[in-house]
């Protein structure tokens, strides 16, 4: 799930960034409202949530939270803050946020609400993706395929959670790699193939389809073993 | 000694000295009066005794009391009269008058002697037709007398009215004082804490300047304490942002998958200590600058110029800026040196941070004979117009500001400078590009 952070301190943003991947999350970083701005207008609806801190170089957070609001974003956002009385937690809530964090804060904590916000908003129950007998545990990263718990590499993962969020949706090669972008290791041409490849050895080859010329996804119920 | 004593002193002494003098003026004119007066009386007496011979109302029959004894009490009983014959023969006198003559005086009128060694004051009338010398005396001692009784007379009230007068006066003075005693005890019985202006009991106009000094007094350390609780609750808020980015990269170095994405977690964690670590400096100076005394000492501009350059030659190194002095040479200036280095590194590390890499940031001092001005000029993209006129603010960071930068760093320097009595400005960036920061120093002599 692509997260658009705004932090201006580079060594939190960066922490961010490293740490919500390392949460499954395909998280971008950027430093400022302006740039915030931007990003959301040419966005086209990928950013699942907005993890927003108060004190920018170019003004307020909460400014860009109003500006949202006003434009009938619904996307959760969390606001990050050092002002964290409860008077301060109040007011970015009124003005529409959807969590508040006080720095310094637990990345685990911070990870949870994320997945705890994006639920809501997706309108799910319970904290994991089912499909075709596989359970895809967000918080722990690993799943149960048909009874069978299977571990993933958080790279393995962050492309199964991209697939399983809209099954049957066709997500390009390009998409994929993007959300591999940020770790340290390079994104080689071959890197979503070979970790497509991991995913069909853990669970069958049919799990997910190749459509040739557009990119991946994930087969449909009934074609793969039955409801088992 | 206490405003009460001094007052009842000084309103006892000044009644003391006012009565006082009143008796001795009393005292003179009393004397004057009777003089005259008792005067007046001795020469009545004895032309009235000369007169009386004259028509023979009154016969001389043997020398002795021609005038029979007064047993009244009082003045009269001390007026003596002796008849005197040309012949210098005592015809008559008065009982209980002396032996001798009342004076040796011949002639009419007013003389004083010593008869008995007692003084007395005589009228002589000659009475030229019977050939006799009329002279009637009395003693000073009992005109003494009279005015002493006159003078006790006033003195007696005075000994029982002063200790009432005395007892007033310190009642008066304790009711006058009471405001001030109120309000001793409440600046005694108030908190350290309690800033909020004085109870508006009703106050004499002598005190209401005192209460309007304190509640003056009180609102500006209400508004200093004030400033400082806002500046600690912003340090604090400052300080969370690099403490939850320490956290977050720690937490990843410890579950990190790979020794890569560990090994920068640690370096962030590095460089944010050392930022965290600049920005607790600034604020250790920046309390040092509003709470410390610094002395004036005669301070070599050249070498602080060569000490900023050296302790930020590290960070020039990192920023791959080069940092060149220049100037200063003979300049020694009386004044606290940590005040002025405070100042040129905090202006010089600003610079140095907002330099791009490759370009140079100089310090130049010029000396001329009443000021000395240094600059530091960077190459870096300016200070924004928007924020120019707010950029000693504190915790202001622009838009374009430096990673990692306080938004300390410019207040510090401002504050450094008012208490040098310095000029610091940030003149707009000239068509070359680049900040220039122009300190002004004051140089006496």
């Amino acid at each position: 799930m692509r997260i658009l952070v705004i932090e201006d301190d580079p060594v939190l943003a960066n922490g961010l960034s490293v740490g919500l991947r390392l949460a499954g999350f395909s998280p971008e970083a950027l430093g400022c409202l302006a740039d915030a701005r931007a990003a959301l207008a040419a966005d086209d609806g990928t950013f699942g949530a907005v993890v927003l801190d108060i004190g920018l170089p170019d003004g307020e957070g909460t400014a860009l939270l109003a500006q949202m609001r006003d434009a009938g974003d619904r996307r959760p956002v969390l606001l990050l803050s050092a002002r964290d009385r409860v008077a301060d937690r109040i007011a970015g809530l009124d003005l529409g946020a959807d969590d508040y964090l006080g720095k310094p804060f637990d990345l685990d904590e911070l990870a949870a609400r994320l997945r705890a916000l994006l639920r809501r908003n997706e309108g799910r129950a319970r904290p994991f993706l089912e499909w075709n007998g596989l359970i895809a545990r967000l918080d722990t990263m690993t799943g149960e395929y048909r009874g069978t718990p299977v571990k993933f590499s958080p790279r393995e993962f962050a492309l199964l959670h991209h697939l399983m969020e809209r099954p049957g949706a066709i997500r390009s090669k390009a998409e994929l790699e993007e959300r591999l972008y940020g770790w340290n290791e390079e994104v080689e041409s071959n890197t979503v193939e070979v970790h497509v490849h991991k995913l069909r050895a853990k669970l069958g080859a049919a799990f997910i389809e190749t459509v040739r010329g557009m990119g991946y996804r994930l087969a449909a119920e009934s074609t793969v073993g039955g409801a088992g | 000694m206490s405003i009460r004593l001094r007052l009842i002193l000084t309103l006892t002494l000044a009644t003391l000295a006012v009565w006082l003098s009143a008796v001795v003026w009393i005292e003179h004119s009393t004397r004057a009066q009777v003089e005259q007066v008792l005067d007046s009386r001795l020469a009545e007496a004895a032309r009235m005794v000369s007169s009386l011979l004259s028509d023979h109302r009154i016969a001389l029959t043997y020398p002795g009391a021609l005038i029979p004894a007064d047993e009244h009490d009082g003045y009269l009983r001390h007026l003596s009269c002796q008849i005197w014959s040309e012949a210098g023969v005592l015809v008559g006198q008065s009982s209980g008058a002396p032996e001798g003559p009342l004076t040796e005086v011949p002639v009419e009128g007013y003389s004083t002697s010593v008869i008995e060694g007692e003084d007395w004051r005589v009228f002589t009338v000659v009475n030229a037709d019977l050939g006799l010398r009329i002279m009637v005396g009395d003693s000073i001692a009992v005109r003494e007398g009279l005015v002493f009784d006159v003078i006790c007379g006033l003195l007696l009230p005075a000994a029982v009215i002063l200790p009432l007068l005395v007892v007033a006066l310190w009642i008066g003075v304790s009711r006058g004082l009471r405001p001030l005693d109120r309000l001793t005890e409440a600046l005694r019985l108030r908190s350290p804490l309690d800033m909020s202006p004085l109870p508006l009991a009703p106050a004499p106009p002598e005190l209401r300047p005192v209460h309007q000094a304190l509640d003056g007094l009180f609102a500006r350390v209400r508004q200093a304490r004030a400033h400082e609780r806002d500046f600690t609750a912003f340090a604090a808020h400052e300080l969370k942002t690099p403490l939850a980015g320490l956290k977050t990269q720690a937490q990843i170095a410890r579950r990190a998958p790979d020794e890569a994405t560990r090994q920068a977690a640690l370096a962030e964690i590095e460089a944010s200590v050392a930022r965290s670590d600049r920005l607790v400096r600034q604020l250790l100076d920046l309390s040092a600058l509003e709470s410390g005394e610094a002395a004036p000492q005669a301070v070599a501009l050249e070498a602080i110029l060569g000490e900023v350059q050296h302790d930020l030659a590290p960070l020039a190194a990192k920023q791959g800026v080069a940092l060149a002095v220049a100037g200063g040479e003979a300049a020694r200036l009386p004044l606290p040196r940590v005040l002025l280095y405070t100042l040129l590194r905090n202006v010089a590390e600003n610079a140095i941070l907002a330099s791009p890499a490759g370009s140079a940031v100089r310090l130049a001092a010029r000396c001329a004979p009443g000021c000395c001005v240094i600059e530091v000029r960077d190459q870096g993209p300016g200070i924004p117009e928007a924020i120019r006129a707010r950029v000693t603010e504190r915790f202001l960071r622009g838009p374009g500001a430096p990673v990692g930068g306080s938004g300390l760093g410019l207040a510090i320097a401002a504050a450094a400078a008012e208490r040098l009595g310095a000029g610091l400005d940030f003149p707009p960036c000239g068509p070359e590009g680049g900040q220039v920061v122009r300190l002004v120093l004051p140089r006496p002599g």
